[in-house]
């Protein structure tokens, strides 16, 4: 019986052979922190959190630009972040000489929230920029970082607006 | 991208060095953090977005998204009178560059901001044949770009569509929820720049968050709740077309 | 580029994801189950009419094999990490699991079915052959050259029971393939209990069929007379599994059609529109209806020899083209509309790309160019082997 199955025993040993290398192979190659948390590989939660930012928030931009931080507070855009309308500037906050803010297109950064739209909220300030302004610059009247106009200048301002047109 | 003989073998000393990497890991990133000491979710808050795309530009620069893809979007529906199953619904550029100007003043119109749902029994994890992306032990689901395979079964299995794969890395990308801003005590992008407050980060295991208050007292919905993944993205004031 | 959205895709929806590569893994995994339950059907059912395809279809279902996880290989977007899926398999990933179902059929089915029953070939082979083909039987007799009796009925018996094994593991192969897809709850052009069963029927319809065709092409070309009594039952095979694989997609229909659950609209209007060539016309009407009622006809008039092997010709080609559409519907489809239901997109294939038409038309190519080395290595007609049973006697009386 042995002598008859003798090619069956080898080709056993090749199998066990093969399950051999692949037991090795995975001892070796399987990270070292797979399994640390559950199915994956502990290491990547901190690589995935070393990630450097890209946007400094509010907070920051402030510990610097206070007077701006006060202008804020003084009108409604207090709650807007500065980073919404000019952009990620972690790199700025990093080194404030290498990385200067771009100057913003206020028809364009305004029109973003303010364009008229049916499906923002009723409560929202929002115009149709096109009658509002003939598609000027907002901050030729508006101060974006305090953009109520006092009454007196609103009327002088809407006139120069007509007059545009 | 054609796999030559030549550029395989060139490839093989590199892959080896990038897998000598991926075998260590790096040591933890914010010392201070502890995982298991939070259990992170978000609030959509429907009636204050105002589709302003601010959170979809945030998210690109923060997390280097390519063009065309998204972490995050914001959806504009417009549903007439009662047929809440046939909403019109439209995207244009994930909402990036914010709305063309709409006037209709038929029906509903409001704004849907999307990202991924963190879901507790999330099906892309579920699928994942290696153990690429996972959730992690503070509720977030993450991607391990540097062990997945690109084999695009979590894409498929994301109901939401909140995947892709990132054309420049070829493995698949998501929201991370900015982990990297989170576990540093910083909010997540897109909620810095929200200037309605519409988007609020929330963490479920402090039981300071205003969001328990929150979740208390109003109406709040997930998406696709039939299909029970238990997603941690709270939609507050969702109509019943949203999908 | 551009890709023609109609309605409302989520954005990262637009691009496809799985492209004709996954189209040709369901379709070349099912030839290999299909092509070892035919083979096992004469070894374990003791169906003696097939006998003359049994080791070509075992060749057949080992070449495909071969070939099946060459389109994903290419799929992926780091080939290189693919052996993670063997070192860190996911046990709740259906993907994960399909590796290791793979690996078992390859090597502890298909593999070990062939050597055992070609063992007393290559024997014979490595004492007799020349040049670099003996040392490939020398290797394969893995150094042990006894073909005594005794020796033979035990790789018989063991034969017989690997076959037997075999059966539900190229059920668990292909029926994996099905629930790889079946599986997937957030696609409802996919999510359904039915799909590892009709993948496996239509693996079984599209191997038997390749299995005929191999068969009566390669007698042709053999300038051999195509065994009637073998081919007529295999045809009859074909048309019993064939009926069972297209009642199933249609009860699926059925169902789908009845129920009408949220996502219906929505597929409804794709199969009316983007996949009414592929599927109504291509898969349903030609590539299956066609066939069962052109093997139907056989069974019912009196054709002769000629006529019922032009018929079996035609239906087993059709059948071929119905299969990879049906897997191409299901794959494909799967992608073309969004899982908000409200719109579609469309699906650009390549040509000369890392996932177009051309290795495509490559993969699918080269599991023929494996199967004629094969067949030549271990020729499966009885006749060409030259050695006769009195050689087999000599050889084993020197040993």
């Amino acid at each position: 019986m042995f002598k008859d199955g003798e090619h069956l025993i080898r080709l056993a040993a090749v199998f066990a052979l093969g399950l051999a290398a692949f037991v090795i192979l995975r001892a070796a190659v399987v990270p070292r922190s797979f399994g640390q948390y559950g199915h994956y590989r502990g290491a990547a939660i901190a690589e995935i959190a070393s990630r450097p930012i890209a946007l400094a928030g509010h907070v920051t931009c402030e510990s610097c630009h206070s007077d701006i931080a006060d202008q804020k507070k003084l009108g409604k855009h207090v709650v807007v972040a500065c980073e919404a309308c000019h952009g990620a500037l972690a790199a700025h906050a990093e080194d404030p000489t290498s990385v200067q803010p771009k100057k913003l297109d206020t028809a364009v950064v305004c029109a973003r929230c303010h364009e008229a739209n049916s499906a923002k909220p009723k409560w929202f300030p929002q115009v149709a920029t096109a009658d509002h302004s003939g598609g000027i610059a907002c901050d030729t009247c508006h101060q974006p970082h305090r953009p109520k106009i006092e009454t007196g200048k609103s009327e002088t301002a809407k006139t120069e607006a007509e007059g545009k047109k | 991208m054609e796999l030559t003989r030549r550029r395989l073998l060139m490839l093989l000393p590199a892959a080896a060095v990038a897998w000598n990497y991926v075998s260590a890991g790096t040591p933890e990133a914010s010392p201070n953090y502890k995982m298991t000491e939070h259990w992170w979710a978000m609030l959509i808050d429907i009636p204050k977005c105002i589709g302003c795309g601010s959170c979809v530009r945030a998210c690109a620069e923060e997390n280097d998204v390519p063009e065309g893809y998204f972490r995050t979007w914001v959806e504009r529906y417009h549903v007439a009178d009662w047929k809440i199953e046939k909403p019109e619904v439209e995207s244009p550029d994930g909402g990036k560059n914010g709305f063309p100007p709409h006037t209709d003043d038929d029906g509903k119109n409001f704004f849907v901001p999307k990202l991924c749902n963190h879901c507790v029994d999330s099906p892309c994890t579920q699928v994942c044949p290696v153990g690429a992306t996972f959730i992690t032990p503070d509720g977030v689901v993450l991607v391990d770009k540097n062990y997945c395979l690109g084999c695009r079964y979590c894409v498929q299995a994301c109901p939401y569509g909140c995947r892709f794969i990132n054309p420049k890395t070829n493995t698949a990308e998501k929201c991370t929820l900015c982990y990297h801003r989170i576990t540093k005590g910083l909010t997540t992008a897109c909620c810095e720049v929200c200037p309605t407050g519409a988007r609020q980060l929330a963490d479920l295991k402090n039981p300071k968050d205003p969001i328990h208050e929150f979740l208390r007292t109003h109406t709040v919905q997930v998406l696709k709740p039939h299909l029970a993944t238990e997603a941690k993205v709270f939609y507050n004031g969702m109509d019943g077309s949203v999908r | 580029m551009q890709i023609p959205v109609q309605g409302f895709m989520y954005p990262n929806e637009v691009e496809l994801q799985w492209s004709i590569l996954i189209v040709l893994y369901p379709y070349i995994t099912g030839l290999v189950a299909g092509a070892f339950i035919l083979a096992s059907l004469e070894r374990v059912f003791r169906v003696e009419a097939v006998k003359p395809t049994y080791r070509l279809a075992l060749l057949t279902a080992l070449a495909f094999l071969l070939v099946a996880p060459l389109p994903l290989q290419l799929h992926l977007g780091h080939p290189e990490r693919s052996f993670e899926m063997y070192m860190t398999p996911h046990r709740s990933s259906a993907m994960a699991m399909f590796g290791f179902v793979y690996l078992w059929y390859l090597m502890a089915v298909l593999l070990l079915e062939i050597w055992l029953d070609y063992r007393r070939d290559i024997v014979l082979r490595s004492q007799t052959g020349t040049g670099w083909k003996r040392g490939v039987y020398r290797l394969l007799t893995l150094g042990s050259s006894n073909v005594s009796e005794r020796s033979l009925r035990i790789d018989e018996r063991l034969g017989y029971f690997i076959t037997l094994i075999g059966i539900p593991s190229a059920f668990l192969l292909h029926g994996y393939v099905g629930f790889i897809f079946g599986s997937v709850k957030a696609n409802p052009w996919w999510s359904s209990p039915l799909m590892p069963i009709v993948f496996l029927f239509s693996a079984m319809v599209s191997g038997i069929s390749a299995v005929m065709l191999l068969y009566m092409f390669s007698t042709w070309v053999r300038g051999q007379r195509i065994d009637m009594r073998c081919l007529d039952t295999v045809a009859r095979y074909l048309l019993y599994t064939f009926i069972i694989d297209f009642s199933l997609e249609m009860l699926d229909l059925l169902q789908r059609i009845y129920e009408a659950d949220e996502s219906f609209r929505s597929l409804d209007f794709m199969v009316h529109t983007r996949l009414w060539t592929s599927q109504v016309i291509i898969q349903i009407l030609l590539g299956t209806v066609t066939p069962i009622a052109l093997i139907s006809l056989t069974q019912v008039l009196r054709c002769s020899d000629t006529a019922r092997k032009q018929i079996y010709a035609v239906a087993g080609s059709l059948t071929m083209v119905g299969i990879f559409a049906m897997r191409w519907n299901v794959v494909i489809g799967g992608q073309l509309f969004s899982k908000s239901f409200l719109g579609y997109t469309s699906y650009k294939m390549g040509f000369a790309t890392r996932e177009g038409l051309l290795p495509a038309i490559v993969l699918m190519i080269l599991p023929f160019i494996i199967l004629w080395v094969l067949v030549k290595l271990l020729p499966p007609w009885p006749e060409s082997a030259s050695l006769s049973e009195s050689d087999a006697v000599a050889v084993h009386a020197t040993s």
